[in-house]
């Protein structure tokens, strides 16, 4: 697979994600660029899970220089000439100008730990990480490449919920990636998302909760209608952990919360384990903890001689 | 979009009461409780049977309560897929009639898995091997009404409405005020003929002359009419091609562009 490398031109002045001292929002110390590298932009003060970029999400999971982006080359258009304050597309040329990305996510494959794996991941930087019609036809691209080649597909997702500039053809897009996640569904191939925060609206409500393991980061705000909407149709205050990933964990929504430092190995783990083999990274693992086989009696001699003529397609590396 | 919205406008339940000639309601998600908002059951139809599930938004003011405005909670939505699924089994076509503002906005809701419980109802419902139609019969609130509209056609009723967030909640957000409604409507383009234009839905259906609510048996009939068509088109496909197109229909909404060329 072609690596197309494009160069962008970003303006000086970073996005949440860039360069630059930032403070903690949840113990407020301030961190610097080097802490937070080092650390998976995790506040080592409090553990505040700090927002990630797609292009550095893609850095912290992807072994080095095995990333390949997929339909990179799809780009918004303006369907509805839809103007509210400013027009659409001068919308989405500020976010390019800040982001350095063309859309709210970036898709493609990668090794991780020496796993093929279809990546997807969502910036919120770009227009809130709202889903219009490029992320649900880059969603859709990426599963297909996972059906074909046999790949699991991880989707980190962060987003605002659906790109109202796009009207109903956002929406559709719930839709449209529930049917490929579908599609996945029907070729086996194994899909585990990664809720970040936050990860709401649409969303939520289509492909993130769709997965066959859905993982949440501590502390992320996971819920399909905002508080603030909440708030106003309830008319009172909500208690400081609705929504959280903690909260959902309770209720049953997710089915395990991951520390960003170990999402890497943890996705490793789940995707070999899914695919009904020994993922690659931890065979040196099985090897040292592997007990000698017992030769066994003739039921047992038989059996592996049975075994042995089956075919077990195993997973191309 | 206030004709959408009349208080006087068909539901559901008017609906399959001109339609068809025997109804039997169906309740419960069997697993926490039963959601009046949304409606499903068996409908007796020229010798057949057709599942119908739809909002029902309440004709008083008890009834509004009682069924929350047709605004569905999980329950619901767990409702409608175990209703699908038992559908499926039997090989019965599905009817769903959409007319809600949006899934409800509550703490429980939330904690139930108001997200989780429409992305699993879409899926559901789009790997359904019998035939479905969907008819947007009044307001089509954003994924509380699609969680019902992931079907092999989706018509609209001339004067209903559908769309990606409410025209009130759209203006607040980026016009930075609620009274700008109006304005937000007209540029979320949420009408029938805005969405036939865009290829979203398959079919606008006429009303009678000043709307629905004015002829709740002319409105019935076109439904039933619509519905007659649309079933015939679709059930001389087998299940496998009828569920290929209908993944090939979604695929194909949306709008980018690919190498310089705008593709849909």
């Amino acid at each position: 697979m072609a690596r197309v490398s494009v160069d962008i031109t970003r303006r000086n002045g970073a996005g949440a994600s860039g360069s630059g001292a930032e403070g903690c929002p949840g113990c407020k110390q301030l961190l610097t660029p080097d802490e937070l590298a080092a650390n998976f932009r995790v506040c080592h003060h409090c553990g505040q899970h700090l927002r990630v970029g797609s292009r550095e999400r893609i850095e912290q999971l992807a072994d080095v220089g095995t990333w390949s982006e997929v339909a990179g080359n799809l780009r918004p258009a303006d369907p509805l000439e839809f103007y509210d304050l400013r027009p659409y597309p001068e919308r989405l040329e500020e976010a390019g100008y800040d982001t350095g990305l063309s859309e709210a996510i970036l898709t493609g494959t990668c090794k991780i730990h020496k796993m093929d794996t279809v990546l997807a991941v969502m910036d919120f930087d770009f227009m809130a990480g709202s889903m219009g019609s490029v992320v649900g036809e880059r969603f859709w691209r990426a599963a297909e490449t996972a059906i074909d080649a046999r790949f699991p597909m991880v989707m980190i997702c962060s987003s605002g919920g659906a790109r109202m500039q796009e009207g109903i053809l956002s929406l559709m897009q719930m839709a449209k990636t529930t049917c490929a996640v579908e599609m996945m569904a029907e070729a086996q191939v194994p899909l585990v998302t990664v809720l970040t925060h936050p990860t709401t609206g649409g969303v939520l409500a289509s492909f993130a909760t769709l997965a066959d393991v859905i993982i949440a980061e501590p502390g992320a705000l996971i819920c399909f209608t905002g508080p603030r909407i909440i708030e106003q149709t309830i008319k009172e205050k909500l208690p400081p952990d609705f929504g959280k990933a903690e909260s959902n964990m309770e209720h049953g929504q997710l089915d395990m919360i991951v520390p960003r430092p170990e999402l890497k190995d943890k996705l490793v783990q789940i995707l070999g384990m899914l695919e009904g083999g020994v993922a690659c990274a931890l065979e040196p693992l099985w090897e040292e903890t592997r007990r000698p086989r017992r030769r066994g009696g003739a039921f047992t001699q038989a059996l592996k001689r049975i075994k042995s003529f089956t075919n077990v397609p195993r997973r191309p590396s | 979009m206030e004709l959408a919205r009349h208080p006087k406008r068909p539901y559901t339940l008017d609906y399959i009461e001109h339609i068809f000639s025997g109804f039997i309601e169906l309740r419960g998600d069997r697993c926490y409780g039963d959601d009046a908002a949304i409606v499903g059951g068996l409908a007796a139809y020229h010798g057949r049977t057709i599942m119908v599930i739809g909002h029902q938004k309440g004709r008083d003011l008890a009834a509004r309560t009682r069924r929350n405005f047709g605004m569905p909670r999980p329950e619901g939505y767990r409702k409608a897929q175990r209703l699908m699924r038992l559908a499926d089994k039997f090989g019965i076509p599905i009817l769903t009639l959409i007319d809600t503002p949006g899934a409800h906005p509550g703490i429980a809701a939330e904690e139930r898995g108001q997200g989780g419980a429409i992305a699993n109802t879409m899926m559901c419902m789009a790997r359904l091997d019998v035939p479905t139609v969907a008819v947007v019969i009044g307001e089509g609130g954003s994924g509380g009404a699609l969680a019902l509209a992931v079907t092999d056609r989706v018509l609209m009723l001339e004067n209903s409405i559908y769309s990606v967030i409410s025209p009130e909640s759209c203006a607040a957000i980026l016009w930075k005020d609620a009274g700008e409604a109006h304005l937000a409507a007209q540029t979320l383009r949420l009408t029938s003929a805005d969405l036939s234009e865009l290829e979203v839905i398959d079919d606008v259906l006429p009303e009678p002359r000043g709307g629905a609510h004015k002829d709740h048996a002319a409105a019935a009939r076109a439904v039933k009419e619509a519905l007659e068509t649309n079933l015939r088109e679709l059930e001389v496909i087998g299940p496998r091609q009828r569920r290929r197109e209908r993944y090939e229909k979604f695929r194909r909404m949306g709008v980018w562009k690919e190498n310089g060329l705008t593709l849909f």
